[in-house]
């Protein structure tokens, strides 16, 4: 199982880069936003995927699944839904200053 | 448990928080954020004194034990670096009074400082290496929205680079974090270093350790600071001056941190390469600061020397070379924002950043061409300014541990920085005034923040001496694990 | 303007959003000793709201709420940063949370716990944030 959710992180990161080097800010996003899933596919994966009750109170079991990385992955998923949110926001914004979404042609140092 | 290891972080947040609730009253968020930051250096001041008496202080969260709870540790590193990030923002904020400008302080630009406050003393203070990742975060989104406040064409352009640079590096950190618990299963630096300790730093660990290191690089801006030019000349004077005070140096913070915390077993593969790669940025950085006929160019690409400067002392990872670090880190948080707050200052009065624009402003304004004056001296590391101990520490560091070739880099980038900022200073300050409507503008109020830093630049390379004690017991925890790993589980036994 | 037909998802939201309120509301108390809390609860609190933007305009559902949710997450913050603060006077450690169980009138024997205080900020800091960041995006000015 960890080998085939290894290959699945690897197929997500190639995807994210993969976007992240195109040239339209939107693609940008959505590769940025797909490397994401890879990562916390990535941490769940290395905190090591055991069966086993949720740690929780009066659940009489005899192996307890590891939450440390599930609360990490909650955290970092709520990070990259704000970061996500606030790069959209601000493409959108840069999309209708600069009238392009084209980081080819975003390029320069002048403030126009 | 000392619940004061808590308050640096907690006031500026509920600060922050107060003034969103209560968002049009602009002058009571300028008395808060003055206040609250006020507040935060006196706690720090007590901070400072109890470590100096009890050793370091730590706080579990909640009443958790390490490493099942998130730790809070206060050593003498953290809090001699919050105090001076104290010092710094709050001339940051004077400055920003006056300069910032109606629409932004409209936009939330007083809480969002105070989140970047509040980001930067929580990397500081945080004891666990995945709660480092969540205030890396709070002061990164404060810090997104920041450069991009007010939105010019030039702003977004460069706030996209940023953005997308940090959301990035911010993965590979993720990325990092989840191999290292993967190998120790725990995230607790305490924690981390006995298990390192116990378990040794093998070939994969020390891949790890490169990957933490190349994510902290980006943070830095060692090495691998291509973004770092762009990003900080975009946005106003008092914001680019807090990012290129404090930044970069939380990245340098956790940078030394970790490597001499967690894993400072294989010196001759990790700390070499921190050695080469600060080698490589003093260089690089230095090459940009002569090339540039731009103040704003000018100044950011001291950044980048400053950074590699700091790790060559860390890099060197003995006694005087830490010693060199942590005085040139806190001389280095101090004149950046300086330096920052005058070129934004001479920008604001010419009107232009290029150099071969203006000429004889000190005719008009004495006060400020000696401040700039005694900052170029300060920042290329001439006595008797704040400068000159760093450099002579970790040049000593360098030496000391055969990594000759880093310290005449350093010498040799210092002298470069000295011609890059006299350039400034002689084509700027010098010669005649050629202005042409020879009206004097207003500096009022924006030469009080200025004052302050100067004097702290002086005071700190005349008074060294006085904070001498300080800094060897800072760099004693840096040097002996020990002392930080037994504050934070005290007496039991960890493995 | 062509006036959309949008008859069904408007008659399913009103019976919807009840339900989905009262779900979040059950999610959030719930959350003490099984699956919930005051994150979740609060996206799905959130979730019946962007519900509401959906089936009708940003202007109107602005109108019959009118709270400005940035107000909202801050005090949602300020809740739960002060909980821990409220520990601090009592000299225990920043976030401690401490419970006990209560005979009350109605319910019988209850674990009431400090945490729920904490979670109500969680709760608010997460409606607050994400309708936010949904108007953000959604309102093209």
């Amino acid at each position: 199982m960890e080998t085939l959710m290894s290959i699945l992180v690897g197929i997500l990161f190639a995807i994210g880069i993969y976007l992240i080097l195109t040239k339209t800010l939107l693609r940008i996003i959505l590769g940025t936003s797909i490397l994401g899933h890879g990562v916390n596919l990535l941490i769940i994966t290395m905190g090591g995927l055991k069966k086993g009750g949720p740690p929780l109170l009066g659940i009489e079991d005899l192996t307890y699944a590891d939450s440390l990385p599930q609360a990490l992955l909650l955290t970092a998923i709520v990070i990259n839904f704000a970061t996500t949110a606030l790069l959209l926001v601000l493409s959108y914004r840069a999309y209708k200053v600069l009238g392009t979404d084209d980081t080819e042609q975003m390029r320069g140092t002048e403030n126009e | 448990m000392n619940n004061f290891v808590i308050l640096p972080i907690i006031i500026p947040i509920i600060a922050g928080m107060v003034m969103v609730i209560f968002r049009k009253r602009i002058i009571f968020h300028r008395y808060l954020s003055v206040c609250s930051i006020i507040a935060v250096g006196i706690v720090t001041l007590l901070l400072i004194l109890q470590i100096d008496q009890e050793g370091v202080q730590t706080l579990q969260l909640g009443g958790w034990e390490a490493p099942f709870g998130v730790s809070m540790v206060a050593d003498m590193f953290a809090a001699l670096l919050i105090l001076t990030t104290c010092v710094v923002a709050l001339c940051c904020l004077l400055y920003a009074f006056r300069s910032i400008g109606q629409e932004r302080e409209n936009f939330y630009f007083y809480p969002l400082f105070m989140f970047l406050i509040t980001g930067v003393i929580g990397s500081f203070m945080t004891g666990d290496i995945f709660n480092l990742f969540v205030c890396f975060e709070v002061m990164l989104v404060s810090s997104y929205v920041l450069i991009s406040l007010g939105g010019t064409g030039n702003q977004l352009r460069e706030s996209i680079k940023y953005i997308l640079v940090n959301i990035i590096s911010s993965f590979l950190f993720l990325v990092a974090i989840a191999f290292l618990y993967a190998m120790t299963g725990t995230l607790n630096f305490a924690h981390l270093s006995i298990r390192v300790a116990e378990a040794g730093q093998d070939g994969l660990m020390t891949v790890v350790a490169i990957l933490f290191l190349i994510v902290f690089s980006l943070k830095a801006g060692l090495f691998l600071f291509f973004w770092l030019p762009g990003s900080y000349s975009a946005p106003p004077t008092a914001i680019a001056a807090i990012f290129a005070a404090l930044l970069t140096k939380v990245g340098i913070y956790a940078i030394i941190r970790v490597f001499t915390l967690v894993f400072y077993h294989e010196p001759e593969v990790t700390h070499l390469l921190i050695g080469i790669l600060a080698g490589f940025t003093m260089i690089l950085g230095a090459v940009g600061a002569v090339a540039y006929w731009d103040i704003k160019k000018i100044i950011t690409y001291n950044v980048i020397v400053g950074v590699g400067f700091i790790l060559a002392g860390a890099a060197s990872l003995t006694a005087e070379g830490l010693t060199g670090s942590l005085y040139y880190l806190i001389h280095d948080m101090v004149v950046k924002a300086l330096i920052f707050l005058l070129g934004g200052t001479v920008i604001h009065l010419t009107g232009t950043s290029r150099l071969k624009d203006f000429s004889g402003l000190i005719r008009l304004y004495p006060g400020l061409g000696w401040m700039f004056f005694i900052a170029a001296l300060s920042l290329s590391g001439i006595p008797p300014f704040s400068g000159f101990l760093g450099k002579i520490f970790i040049t000593r560091g360098t030496f000391e541990a055969g990594f000759i070739w880093l310290g005449i880099i350093g010498l040799l980038t210092s002298l470069m920085v000295l011609y890059s900022i006299m350039k400034i200073f002689i084509n700027g300050f010098w010669g005649t005034d050629t202005s042409e409507e020879n009206e004097k503008r207003t500096t009022k109020g924006l030469l009080l923040p200025l004052g302050i830093l100067t004097m702290l630049t002086i005071t700190l390379g005349l008074g060294a001496e006085g904070i001498h004690h300080y800094v060897d017991l800072a760099v004693e925890g840096l040097i002996n694990p020990g002392n930080y790993i037994e504050a934070v589980f005290g007496t039991r036994s960890v493995h | 303007m062509k006036k959309s037909n949008d008859v069904i998802i408007r008659s399913v939201t009103k019976v919807a959003v009840v339900i989905i309120l009262t779900f979040a509301i059950n999610l959030f108390i719930s959350g003490h000793h099984q699956p919930g809390g005051g994150f979740i609860g609060g996206l799905a609190f959130a979730s019946a709201l962007i519900l509401l933007f959906l089936a009708f305009d940003i202007e109107t559902v602005r109108n019959h709420i009118p709270l400005d949710f940035k107000v909202v997450a801050a005090v949602g913050v300020l809740i739960s940063v002060l909980t821990g603060v409220g520990a601090m006077l009592l000299d225990h450690p920043f976030l401690f949370q401490a419970f006990g169980y209560f005979k009350l009138p109605i319910f019988g024997k209850t674990e009431l716990a400090t945490a729920v205080l904490f979670d109500i900020g969680v709760a608010l800091a997460v409606i607050g944030t994400s309708i936010t960041i949904i108007m953000t995006i959604g309102d093209d000015r």
